[in-house]
Protein backbone atom coordinates (compact mmCIF):
# COMPACT_ATOMS: atom_id res chain seq x y z
CA UNK A 1 0.00 0.00 0.00
CA UNK A 2 2.75 2.31 1.27
CA UNK A 3 4.51 1.49 -2.00
CA UNK A 4 2.16 1.97 -4.56
CA UNK A 5 1.09 5.06 -2.73
CA UNK A 6 4.84 6.52 -3.15
CA UNK A 7 4.44 5.23 -6.71
CA UNK A 8 2.02 7.15 -7.35
CA UNK A 9 3.46 10.54 -5.87
CA UNK A 10 6.38 10.12 -7.68
CA UNK A 11 4.64 10.10 -10.84
CA UNK A 12 2.59 13.34 -9.76
CA UNK A 13 6.19 14.88 -8.84
CA UNK A 14 7.57 14.19 -12.26
CA UNK A 15 4.48 15.69 -14.07
CA UNK A 16 4.42 18.50 -12.24
CA UNK A 17 8.22 18.69 -12.92
CA UNK A 18 7.58 18.19 -16.97
CA UNK A 19 5.06 21.35 -16.45
CA UNK A 20 7.42 23.61 -14.68
CA UNK A 21 10.17 22.76 -16.96
CA UNK A 22 8.42 23.36 -20.30
CA UNK A 23 7.38 26.42 -18.82
CA UNK A 24 10.82 27.71 -17.88
CA UNK A 25 12.58 26.12 -21.21
CA UNK A 26 9.86 28.51 -23.10
CA UNK A 27 10.98 31.45 -21.16
CA UNK A 28 14.76 30.93 -21.17
CA UNK A 29 14.53 30.05 -25.15
CA UNK A 30 12.65 33.39 -25.44
CA UNK A 31 14.83 35.40 -23.01
CA UNK A 32 18.25 34.32 -24.55
CA UNK A 33 17.27 34.65 -28.05
CA UNK A 34 15.46 38.14 -26.90
CA UNK A 35 18.29 39.30 -24.92
CA UNK A 36 20.87 39.71 -27.89
CA UNK A 37 19.04 42.80 -29.60
CA UNK A 38 17.62 43.94 -26.29
CA UNK A 39 18.25 47.59 -25.48
CA UNK A 40 17.11 50.48 -24.50
CA UNK A 41 17.01 52.09 -28.22
CA UNK A 42 15.33 48.91 -29.08
CA UNK A 43 12.39 49.79 -26.68
CA UNK A 44 12.09 53.25 -27.34
CA UNK A 45 13.08 53.19 -31.11
CA UNK A 46 11.02 53.37 -34.28
CA UNK A 47 11.66 50.81 -36.88
CA UNK A 48 14.18 51.66 -39.08
CA UNK A 49 15.96 50.42 -42.62
CA UNK A 50 12.76 47.99 -43.35
CA UNK A 51 12.57 46.27 -40.17
CA UNK A 52 15.98 45.27 -40.08
CA UNK A 53 17.30 47.91 -37.56
CA UNK A 54 15.93 50.21 -34.92
CA UNK A 55 13.04 49.51 -32.25
CA UNK A 56 9.96 48.35 -31.92
CA UNK A 57 8.23 51.56 -29.59
CA UNK A 58 5.44 52.27 -31.74
CA UNK A 59 4.50 48.01 -31.45
CA UNK A 60 5.07 48.14 -27.43
CA UNK A 61 2.98 51.55 -27.19
CA UNK A 62 0.23 49.92 -30.10
CA UNK A 63 -0.24 46.84 -27.67
CA UNK A 64 -0.34 48.62 -24.51
CA UNK A 65 -3.09 50.82 -25.61
CA UNK A 66 -5.08 47.71 -27.36
CA UNK A 67 -4.89 46.33 -23.85
CA UNK A 68 -5.79 48.62 -22.31
CA UNK A 69 -8.88 49.73 -24.31
CA UNK A 70 -10.25 46.27 -24.73
CA UNK A 71 -10.02 45.42 -21.09
CA UNK A 72 -11.88 48.68 -20.35
CA UNK A 73 -14.17 47.96 -22.65
CA UNK A 74 -15.37 44.44 -21.53
CA UNK A 75 -15.16 45.23 -17.75
CA UNK A 76 -19.02 46.48 -17.62
CA UNK A 77 -20.42 44.12 -19.83
CA UNK A 78 -19.06 41.32 -18.00
CA UNK A 79 -19.88 42.25 -14.15
CA UNK A 80 -23.11 43.28 -15.62
CA UNK A 81 -24.16 39.98 -17.08
CA UNK A 82 -22.31 38.59 -14.15
CA UNK A 83 -24.86 40.82 -11.71
CA UNK A 84 -27.92 39.47 -14.06
CA UNK A 85 -26.92 35.66 -13.48
CA UNK A 86 -26.67 35.74 -9.86
CA UNK A 87 -28.94 38.63 -8.60
CA UNK A 88 -31.40 39.22 -11.60
CA UNK A 89 -32.33 36.19 -13.55
CA UNK A 90 -35.63 34.40 -12.05
CA UNK A 91 -34.99 31.46 -14.71
CA UNK A 92 -32.86 28.94 -14.50
CA UNK A 93 -33.22 27.85 -17.76
CA UNK A 94 -32.55 31.14 -19.06
CA UNK A 95 -29.25 31.44 -16.78
CA UNK A 96 -27.81 28.52 -18.22
CA UNK A 97 -28.88 29.02 -21.81
CA UNK A 98 -26.39 32.13 -21.12
CA UNK A 99 -23.82 30.48 -19.50
CA UNK A 100 -23.45 27.38 -22.31
CA UNK A 101 -23.39 30.77 -24.72
CA UNK A 102 -21.21 32.46 -22.61
CA UNK A 103 -18.42 28.87 -22.50
CA UNK A 104 -19.17 28.52 -26.57
CA UNK A 105 -17.92 32.21 -26.94
CA UNK A 106 -14.38 30.86 -25.31
CA UNK A 107 -14.43 28.09 -28.03
CA UNK A 108 -14.88 30.19 -30.77
CA UNK A 109 -11.49 30.04 -32.53
CA UNK A 110 -9.69 33.63 -32.55
CA UNK A 111 -9.56 33.95 -36.20
CA UNK A 112 -13.35 34.00 -36.40
CA UNK A 113 -13.40 36.78 -33.73
CA UNK A 114 -10.99 38.99 -36.60
CA UNK A 115 -13.17 38.39 -38.98
CA UNK A 116 -16.25 39.24 -37.30
CA UNK A 117 -14.83 42.34 -36.36
CA UNK A 118 -13.79 43.15 -39.89
CA UNK A 119 -17.10 42.56 -41.00
CA UNK A 120 -18.93 44.56 -37.81
CA UNK A 121 -16.57 46.80 -36.51
CA UNK A 122 -14.40 48.06 -39.41
CA UNK A 123 -16.73 47.80 -42.40
CA UNK A 124 -20.75 47.92 -41.08
CA UNK A 125 -19.81 50.29 -38.21
CA UNK A 126 -17.15 51.80 -40.22
CA UNK A 127 -14.45 52.41 -37.62
CA UNK A 128 -12.38 51.07 -40.06
CA UNK A 129 -8.65 49.24 -39.35
CA UNK A 130 -8.46 51.21 -36.25
CA UNK A 131 -7.31 50.54 -31.97
CA UNK A 132 -11.17 51.05 -31.70
CA UNK A 133 -12.03 47.96 -33.56
CA UNK A 134 -9.11 46.38 -32.84
CA UNK A 135 -9.62 46.60 -29.03
CA UNK A 136 -13.48 46.46 -29.77
CA UNK A 137 -12.87 42.68 -31.38
CA UNK A 138 -10.18 41.96 -28.58
CA UNK A 139 -13.02 42.66 -25.46
CA UNK A 140 -14.90 39.87 -27.52
CA UNK A 141 -12.20 37.41 -27.07
CA UNK A 142 -12.25 38.02 -23.41
CA UNK A 143 -15.28 38.57 -22.55
CA UNK A 144 -16.11 35.09 -21.54
CA UNK A 145 -13.37 34.79 -19.32
CA UNK A 146 -13.99 38.09 -17.76
CA UNK A 147 -17.57 36.59 -17.03
CA UNK A 148 -16.96 33.77 -15.47
CA UNK A 149 -14.10 35.14 -13.27
CA UNK A 150 -16.88 37.60 -12.12
CA UNK A 151 -19.41 35.15 -12.38
CA UNK A 152 -18.07 32.71 -9.82
CA UNK A 153 -17.02 35.45 -7.57
CA UNK A 154 -20.75 36.14 -6.92
CA UNK A 155 -21.93 32.80 -7.01
CA UNK A 156 -19.13 32.66 -3.99
CA UNK A 157 -20.52 35.12 -1.94
CA UNK A 158 -23.05 33.22 0.88
CA UNK A 159 -26.75 33.87 0.34
CA UNK A 160 -27.06 34.86 4.25
CA UNK A 161 -25.21 38.22 3.28
CA UNK A 162 -27.71 38.82 0.42
CA UNK A 163 -30.16 38.28 3.44
CA UNK A 164 -28.65 40.35 5.89
CA UNK A 165 -28.94 43.31 3.58
CA UNK A 166 -32.03 42.75 2.64
CA UNK A 167 -33.28 42.27 5.82
CA UNK A 168 -31.93 45.77 6.96
CA UNK A 169 -34.26 47.45 4.69
CA UNK A 170 -31.96 47.47 1.40
CA UNK A 171 -32.64 47.28 -2.09
CA UNK A 172 -31.27 44.91 -4.26
CA UNK A 173 -28.80 47.45 -5.98
CA UNK A 174 -27.79 49.06 -2.61
CA UNK A 175 -26.86 45.06 -1.60
CA UNK A 176 -25.47 45.12 -5.00
CA UNK A 177 -23.50 47.98 -4.49
CA UNK A 178 -22.37 48.54 -0.70
CA UNK A 179 -22.11 44.87 -0.15
CA UNK A 180 -21.65 42.53 -3.10
CA UNK A 181 -19.30 44.27 -5.88
CA UNK A 182 -16.77 44.73 -2.84
CA UNK A 183 -16.72 41.10 -2.20
CA UNK A 184 -16.14 40.04 -5.85
CA UNK A 185 -13.84 42.56 -6.76
CA UNK A 186 -10.52 40.76 -6.23
CA UNK A 187 -11.79 38.06 -8.40
CA UNK A 188 -12.82 40.23 -11.23
CA UNK A 189 -9.47 41.48 -11.07
CA UNK A 190 -8.14 38.15 -11.69
CA UNK A 191 -10.01 37.94 -14.60
CA UNK A 192 -8.40 41.44 -15.76
CA UNK A 193 -4.93 39.98 -15.21
CA UNK A 194 -5.96 36.75 -17.46
CA UNK A 195 -7.54 39.17 -19.47
CA UNK A 196 -4.86 41.19 -20.20
CA UNK A 197 -2.34 38.67 -21.29
CA UNK A 198 -4.88 36.60 -23.55
CA UNK A 199 -6.05 40.08 -25.01
CA UNK A 200 -1.87 40.85 -25.51
CA UNK A 201 -1.11 37.73 -26.94
CA UNK A 202 -3.78 37.37 -29.57
CA UNK A 203 -2.74 38.25 -32.87
CA UNK A 204 -5.50 36.77 -35.39
CA UNK A 205 -8.39 39.28 -33.73
CA UNK A 206 -6.13 42.44 -34.63
CA UNK A 207 -4.92 41.24 -37.62
CA UNK A 208 -7.84 42.89 -40.18
CA UNK A 209 -8.52 45.06 -37.37
CA UNK A 210 -6.35 47.48 -36.00
CA UNK A 211 -2.89 46.42 -36.81
CA UNK A 212 -0.74 47.20 -39.51
CA UNK A 213 3.24 46.48 -40.51
CA UNK A 214 4.71 49.76 -39.91
CA UNK A 215 3.61 52.81 -39.02
CA UNK A 216 5.50 56.13 -38.81
CA UNK A 217 3.86 57.58 -36.14
CA UNK A 218 2.20 56.89 -33.06
CA UNK A 219 -1.08 56.22 -32.98
CA UNK A 220 -3.45 59.97 -32.31
CA UNK A 221 -6.67 58.81 -31.59
CA UNK A 222 -8.78 55.50 -31.01
CA UNK A 223 -9.51 55.53 -34.85
CA UNK A 224 -5.70 54.89 -35.93
CA UNK A 225 -3.97 51.87 -36.54
CA UNK A 226 -1.46 50.55 -34.87
CA UNK A 227 1.21 48.46 -34.44
CA UNK A 228 1.50 45.87 -31.88
CA UNK A 229 3.82 43.14 -30.41
CA UNK A 230 2.33 39.64 -31.20
CA UNK A 231 1.81 40.96 -35.19
CA UNK A 232 4.93 42.63 -35.82
CA UNK A 233 6.41 39.15 -34.75
CA UNK A 234 4.28 37.47 -37.10
CA UNK A 235 4.76 39.73 -39.85
CA UNK A 236 8.78 40.04 -39.23
CA UNK A 237 9.02 36.18 -39.14
CA UNK A 238 6.62 35.44 -42.04
CA UNK A 239 7.51 38.54 -44.86
CA UNK A 240 10.58 39.78 -43.47
CA UNK A 241 12.52 40.26 -46.55
CA UNK A 242 16.24 39.86 -44.37
CA UNK A 243 15.19 37.00 -41.77
CA UNK A 244 19.21 37.28 -40.59
CA UNK A 245 18.29 40.24 -38.73
CA UNK A 246 14.75 40.13 -38.61
CA UNK A 247 14.53 36.93 -36.50
CA UNK A 248 16.27 38.15 -33.89
CA UNK A 249 14.67 41.65 -33.88
CA UNK A 250 11.63 39.22 -33.68
CA UNK A 251 12.45 37.23 -30.82
CA UNK A 252 13.41 40.53 -28.66
CA UNK A 253 9.53 41.53 -29.52
CA UNK A 254 8.81 38.44 -28.12
CA UNK A 255 10.36 38.97 -24.86
CA UNK A 256 8.92 42.63 -24.88
CA UNK A 257 5.33 40.90 -24.92
CA UNK A 258 6.03 39.08 -22.26
CA UNK A 259 7.33 41.52 -19.85
CA UNK A 260 4.23 43.72 -20.65
CA UNK A 261 2.31 40.72 -19.83
CA UNK A 262 4.02 40.78 -16.25
CA UNK A 263 3.98 43.90 -15.94
CA UNK A 264 0.65 44.75 -16.29
CA UNK A 265 -0.29 41.91 -14.38
CA UNK A 266 1.88 42.64 -11.25
CA UNK A 267 0.02 46.33 -11.69
CA UNK A 268 -3.11 44.33 -11.24
CA UNK A 269 -2.21 42.08 -8.76
CA UNK A 270 -0.81 44.92 -6.73
CA UNK A 271 -4.42 46.74 -6.95
CA UNK A 272 -6.23 43.67 -5.93
CA UNK A 273 -4.11 43.06 -2.92
CA UNK A 274 -4.54 46.55 -1.87
CA UNK A 275 -7.98 46.61 -2.66
CA UNK A 276 -8.37 43.41 -0.46
CA UNK A 277 -6.17 44.69 2.26
CA UNK A 278 -8.44 47.97 2.37
CA UNK A 279 -11.49 45.56 2.57
CA UNK A 280 -10.05 43.20 5.63
CA UNK A 281 -8.77 45.80 7.88
CA UNK A 282 -11.06 48.71 7.53
CA UNK A 283 -14.23 47.30 6.50
CA UNK A 284 -14.58 49.58 2.98
CA UNK B 1 -31.98 48.26 45.63
CA UNK B 2 -31.76 48.05 41.90
CA UNK B 3 -33.46 44.92 41.77
CA UNK B 4 -35.81 45.83 43.47
CA UNK B 5 -36.69 48.32 40.90
CA UNK B 6 -36.21 46.22 38.19
CA UNK B 7 -38.76 44.02 40.03
CA UNK B 8 -41.37 45.91 40.66
CA UNK B 9 -41.36 47.31 36.69
CA UNK B 10 -41.69 43.63 35.75
CA UNK B 11 -44.60 43.66 37.99
CA UNK B 12 -45.84 46.57 36.07
CA UNK B 13 -44.97 44.94 33.00
CA UNK B 14 -47.05 42.08 33.59
CA UNK B 15 -50.05 44.12 35.18
CA UNK B 16 -50.33 45.73 31.70
CA UNK B 17 -52.95 44.71 29.77
CA UNK B 18 -51.68 42.29 26.45
CA UNK B 19 -51.87 44.77 22.60
CA UNK B 20 -51.82 42.66 19.54
CA UNK B 21 -48.81 43.58 17.59
CA UNK B 22 -49.31 41.09 14.83
CA UNK B 23 -52.14 39.01 14.26
CA UNK B 24 -52.72 36.70 11.25
CA UNK B 25 -56.17 35.34 10.31
CA UNK B 26 -56.13 32.55 7.94
CA UNK B 27 -52.91 32.05 6.99
CA UNK B 28 -51.68 29.38 4.22
CA UNK B 29 -48.53 29.20 2.41
CA UNK B 30 -47.58 27.16 -0.47
CA UNK B 31 -44.23 26.36 -1.75
CA UNK B 32 -45.22 25.55 -5.62
CA UNK B 33 -47.35 22.29 -4.80
CA UNK B 34 -46.27 21.74 -1.15
CA UNK B 35 -48.68 23.45 1.75
CA UNK B 36 -46.63 24.58 4.23
CA UNK B 37 -48.81 26.80 6.45
CA UNK B 38 -52.17 25.94 7.51
CA UNK B 39 -54.70 27.88 8.09
CA UNK B 40 -52.87 29.84 10.53
CA UNK B 41 -54.42 32.03 13.36
CA UNK B 42 -52.04 33.96 15.53
CA UNK B 43 -51.71 36.77 17.85
CA UNK B 44 -48.46 38.12 18.42
CA UNK B 45 -48.24 40.47 21.53
CA UNK B 46 -46.49 43.79 21.88
CA UNK B 47 -43.10 43.78 23.98
CA UNK B 48 -43.77 40.16 24.51
CA UNK B 49 -41.05 37.27 23.58
CA UNK B 50 -43.32 34.45 21.64
CA UNK B 51 -41.24 31.62 20.68
CA UNK B 52 -42.16 29.24 17.81
CA UNK B 53 -41.26 25.66 18.67
CA UNK B 54 -42.03 22.32 16.61
CA UNK B 55 -40.02 19.88 14.94
CA UNK B 56 -38.18 20.16 11.64
CA UNK B 57 -39.84 21.37 8.54
CA UNK B 58 -43.00 22.24 10.39
CA UNK B 59 -43.19 25.75 9.05
CA UNK B 60 -41.66 27.54 12.00
CA UNK B 61 -39.10 29.47 10.15
CA UNK B 62 -41.26 29.92 7.01
CA UNK B 63 -43.79 31.39 8.94
CA UNK B 64 -41.16 34.07 10.62
CA UNK B 65 -39.93 35.12 7.20
CA UNK B 66 -43.70 35.99 6.37
CA UNK B 67 -43.67 38.60 9.01
CA UNK B 68 -40.83 40.37 6.79
CA UNK B 69 -41.25 38.98 3.63
CA UNK B 70 -37.97 37.32 3.26
CA UNK B 71 -39.92 34.90 1.50
CA UNK B 72 -40.49 36.82 -1.81
CA UNK B 73 -36.94 35.99 -2.77
CA UNK B 74 -38.95 32.02 -3.36
CA UNK B 75 -40.17 31.35 -6.63
CA UNK B 76 -43.27 29.51 -6.90
CA UNK B 77 -44.27 30.40 -3.36
CA UNK B 78 -47.64 32.15 -2.44
CA UNK B 79 -49.20 33.39 0.67
CA UNK B 80 -52.64 33.67 1.33
CA UNK B 81 -54.82 35.06 3.90
CA UNK B 82 -53.81 37.68 6.33
CA UNK B 83 -51.18 39.29 8.31
CA UNK B 84 -51.67 42.50 9.92
CA UNK B 85 -49.28 44.51 11.66
CA UNK B 86 -50.34 47.15 13.95
CA UNK B 87 -53.70 46.35 11.88
CA UNK B 88 -52.19 46.54 8.34
CA UNK B 89 -51.94 43.45 6.43
CA UNK B 90 -48.45 43.37 5.07
CA UNK B 91 -48.88 40.87 2.72
CA UNK B 92 -50.45 43.19 0.46
CA UNK B 93 -49.26 44.17 -2.94
CA UNK B 94 -48.75 47.70 -2.01
CA UNK B 95 -46.81 47.11 0.89
CA UNK B 96 -43.42 48.97 0.68
CA UNK B 97 -41.16 46.11 1.53
CA UNK B 98 -38.69 47.91 2.29
CA UNK B 99 -40.06 50.37 4.54
CA UNK B 100 -41.93 46.99 6.33
CA UNK B 101 -38.11 45.51 6.75
CA UNK B 102 -37.04 48.58 8.57
CA UNK B 103 -39.49 47.59 11.28
CA UNK B 104 -39.05 44.29 11.44
CA UNK B 105 -36.32 43.47 11.77
CA UNK B 106 -34.42 39.90 11.73
CA UNK B 107 -31.19 37.69 13.36
CA UNK B 108 -30.62 34.56 11.45
CA UNK B 109 -29.32 31.00 12.50
CA UNK B 110 -26.12 31.76 11.80
CA UNK B 111 -24.40 34.70 12.64
CA UNK B 112 -23.78 36.61 9.07
CA UNK B 113 -21.93 40.19 9.96
CA UNK B 114 -20.55 41.48 6.83
CA UNK B 115 -17.35 41.11 5.80
CA UNK B 116 -16.46 44.82 6.67
CA UNK B 117 -15.37 46.52 10.10
CA UNK B 118 -17.54 46.31 13.17
CA UNK B 119 -18.51 49.76 13.16
CA UNK B 120 -19.29 49.79 9.55
CA UNK B 121 -22.03 46.61 10.13
CA UNK B 122 -23.81 48.35 12.57
CA UNK B 123 -23.91 51.47 10.55
CA UNK B 124 -24.85 49.40 7.59
CA UNK B 125 -28.63 49.75 8.45
CA UNK B 126 -28.05 53.51 9.13
CA UNK B 127 -26.44 53.88 5.62
CA UNK B 128 -29.85 52.29 3.89
CA UNK B 129 -31.86 54.81 5.54
CA UNK B 130 -29.83 57.39 3.94
CA UNK B 131 -27.66 58.70 6.63
CA UNK B 132 -24.23 59.80 6.49
CA UNK B 133 -21.10 59.37 8.29
CA UNK B 134 -20.93 62.01 10.98
CA UNK B 135 -21.53 61.96 14.97
CA UNK B 136 -25.09 60.74 14.62
CA UNK B 137 -24.25 57.95 13.46
CA UNK B 138 -21.23 57.18 15.90
CA UNK B 139 -23.52 57.80 18.96
CA UNK B 140 -25.95 55.71 17.13
CA UNK B 141 -23.47 52.56 16.70
CA UNK B 142 -22.53 53.14 19.99
CA UNK B 143 -25.41 53.20 21.48
CA UNK B 144 -27.22 50.00 19.38
CA UNK B 145 -23.42 47.97 20.38
CA UNK B 146 -24.36 49.15 24.05
CA UNK B 147 -27.85 47.90 23.73
CA UNK B 148 -26.52 44.75 22.07
CA UNK B 149 -24.04 43.96 24.99
CA UNK B 150 -21.56 44.41 23.02
CA UNK B 151 -19.34 47.20 23.15
CA UNK B 152 -16.97 46.57 26.31
CA UNK B 153 -15.78 43.90 24.08
CA UNK B 154 -15.28 45.94 20.90
CA UNK B 155 -14.71 49.14 22.00
CA UNK B 156 -10.88 49.43 21.04
CA UNK B 157 -11.24 47.51 18.00
CA UNK B 158 -14.19 49.16 16.22
CA UNK B 159 -12.13 49.51 13.05
CA UNK B 160 -11.36 45.52 12.90
CA UNK B 161 -12.99 43.47 10.69
CA UNK B 162 -16.16 42.15 12.17
CA UNK B 163 -15.47 38.63 11.21
CA UNK B 164 -12.38 38.87 13.69
CA UNK B 165 -14.98 37.97 16.27
CA UNK B 166 -16.29 34.84 17.80
CA UNK B 167 -19.22 33.33 16.75
CA UNK B 168 -20.94 34.55 19.97
CA UNK B 169 -20.14 38.12 19.54
CA UNK B 170 -20.80 37.96 15.71
CA UNK B 171 -24.10 37.41 16.63
CA UNK B 172 -24.64 39.95 19.07
CA UNK B 173 -23.33 42.07 16.54
CA UNK B 174 -25.86 41.14 14.03
CA UNK B 175 -28.50 42.28 16.90
CA UNK B 176 -26.76 45.29 16.97
CA UNK B 177 -27.01 45.82 13.54
CA UNK B 178 -30.74 45.08 13.68
CA UNK B 179 -31.77 47.27 16.40
CA UNK B 180 -29.36 50.16 14.86
CA UNK B 181 -32.35 50.88 12.51
CA UNK B 182 -34.87 50.53 16.14
CA UNK B 183 -37.16 48.28 14.22
CA UNK B 184 -40.53 47.72 15.80
CA UNK B 185 -40.17 44.08 15.75
CA UNK B 186 -37.33 41.70 15.65
CA UNK B 187 -37.41 37.61 14.44
CA UNK B 188 -35.42 35.61 15.61
CA UNK B 189 -34.29 32.31 13.36
CA UNK B 190 -33.14 30.08 15.89
CA UNK B 191 -30.48 32.23 16.92
CA UNK B 192 -28.18 30.06 19.24
CA UNK B 193 -28.27 26.70 16.83
CA UNK B 194 -24.78 27.23 16.01
CA UNK B 195 -22.94 28.57 19.41
CA UNK B 196 -21.84 27.22 22.38
CA UNK B 197 -23.48 27.28 25.90
CA UNK B 198 -21.67 30.66 27.43
CA UNK B 199 -22.40 32.57 23.95
CA UNK B 200 -26.11 31.46 24.31
CA UNK B 201 -26.84 32.57 28.03
CA UNK B 202 -25.37 35.91 26.62
CA UNK B 203 -27.46 36.40 23.84
CA UNK B 204 -30.96 35.05 25.97
CA UNK B 205 -30.08 37.23 28.68
CA UNK B 206 -29.63 40.44 25.87
CA UNK B 207 -33.60 39.08 24.23
CA UNK B 208 -34.99 39.29 27.64
CA UNK B 209 -33.79 42.67 28.30
CA UNK B 210 -34.79 43.59 24.42
CA UNK B 211 -38.08 42.82 25.06
CA UNK B 212 -38.72 46.17 26.67
CA UNK B 213 -38.36 47.72 23.30
CA UNK B 214 -39.07 45.75 21.26
CA UNK B 215 -41.99 42.93 20.42
CA UNK B 216 -40.08 39.47 19.49
CA UNK B 217 -40.43 36.28 17.90
CA UNK B 218 -38.22 33.71 18.23
CA UNK B 219 -37.74 30.40 16.77
CA UNK B 220 -36.05 27.53 18.39
CA UNK B 221 -35.35 23.93 18.72
CA UNK B 222 -34.46 24.00 22.02
CA UNK B 223 -37.27 23.63 24.52
CA UNK B 224 -35.39 24.91 27.60
CA UNK B 225 -34.87 28.04 25.33
CA UNK B 226 -37.85 28.33 25.19
CA UNK B 227 -39.26 27.85 28.22
CA UNK B 228 -36.52 29.90 30.09
CA UNK B 229 -37.26 33.20 27.61
CA UNK B 230 -40.55 33.27 26.48
CA UNK B 231 -43.86 34.65 27.77
CA UNK B 232 -46.21 33.02 24.72
CA UNK B 233 -45.15 29.59 23.26
CA UNK B 234 -46.40 28.32 19.67
CA UNK B 235 -46.40 24.81 18.52
CA UNK B 236 -46.18 23.90 15.18
CA UNK B 237 -46.50 20.87 13.60
CA UNK B 238 -46.96 19.75 9.78
CA UNK B 239 -47.50 23.23 8.94
CA UNK B 240 -50.49 23.64 11.65
CA UNK B 241 -50.05 25.46 14.86
CA UNK B 242 -51.25 23.05 17.23
CA UNK B 243 -51.08 25.10 20.29
CA UNK B 244 -50.68 28.61 21.45
CA UNK B 245 -50.81 29.72 24.89
CA UNK B 246 -48.73 31.29 27.88
CA UNK B 247 -45.31 29.71 27.70
CA UNK B 248 -46.04 27.97 31.58
CA UNK B 249 -49.21 26.88 30.19
CA UNK B 250 -47.93 25.39 27.45
CA UNK B 251 -44.98 23.13 29.70
CA UNK B 252 -46.89 22.79 32.59
CA UNK B 253 -50.35 21.80 31.17
CA UNK B 254 -50.54 21.38 27.23
CA UNK B 255 -53.96 21.06 26.26
CA UNK B 256 -53.09 18.92 23.09
CA UNK B 257 -51.85 15.11 23.24
CA UNK B 258 -49.70 16.33 20.31
CA UNK B 259 -47.84 19.39 21.85
CA UNK B 260 -47.46 16.85 25.35
CA UNK B 261 -45.46 14.34 23.29
CA UNK B 262 -42.97 17.33 21.70
CA UNK B 263 -41.95 18.58 24.56
CA UNK B 264 -41.93 15.73 26.56
CA UNK B 265 -39.53 14.26 23.86
CA UNK B 266 -41.43 11.54 22.09
CA UNK B 267 -41.16 12.73 18.84
CA UNK B 268 -39.14 15.49 17.37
Amino acid sequence: MKKKEGFGFLIIKILTAVTVLSFLVIIGFIFFKGIKVMSWSFITKFPENFMTEGGIFPAIVGSFYLVLLSVFFAIVPSVATAIYLNEYSKSRRLARIIKISINNLSAVPSVVYGLFGLGIFVKYLKFGVSMLSGSLTLSIVILPLMISSANEAFMAIPNSLREASMALGATKWFTIKKILLPIAMPSIITGIILSIARAAGETAPILFTAAVFYSPELPHSILSEVMALPYHIYALVTEGTSPEVQVPIAYGASLVLIMLVIILSIAAIVIRERNRRVYDKLGN
Amino acid sequence: MINLATDIAKFQRTEIKNTVKIKTNNLNFYYGEKHVLKNINLDIYKNRVTSIIGPSGCGKSTFIRLINRMNDFISGAKAEGKILLDGKNILDKNINVVKLRRKVGMVFQKPNPFPKSIYENVAYGLYVNGQKKGIDTDKRVIESLKHAALFDEVNERLNDSALSLSGGQQQRLCIARCIAVRPEIILFDEPCASLDPISTSKIEELILKLKDDYTIIIVTHNMQQALRISDYTAFFLMGELVEFDETKKIFENPKDKRTEDYITGKFG
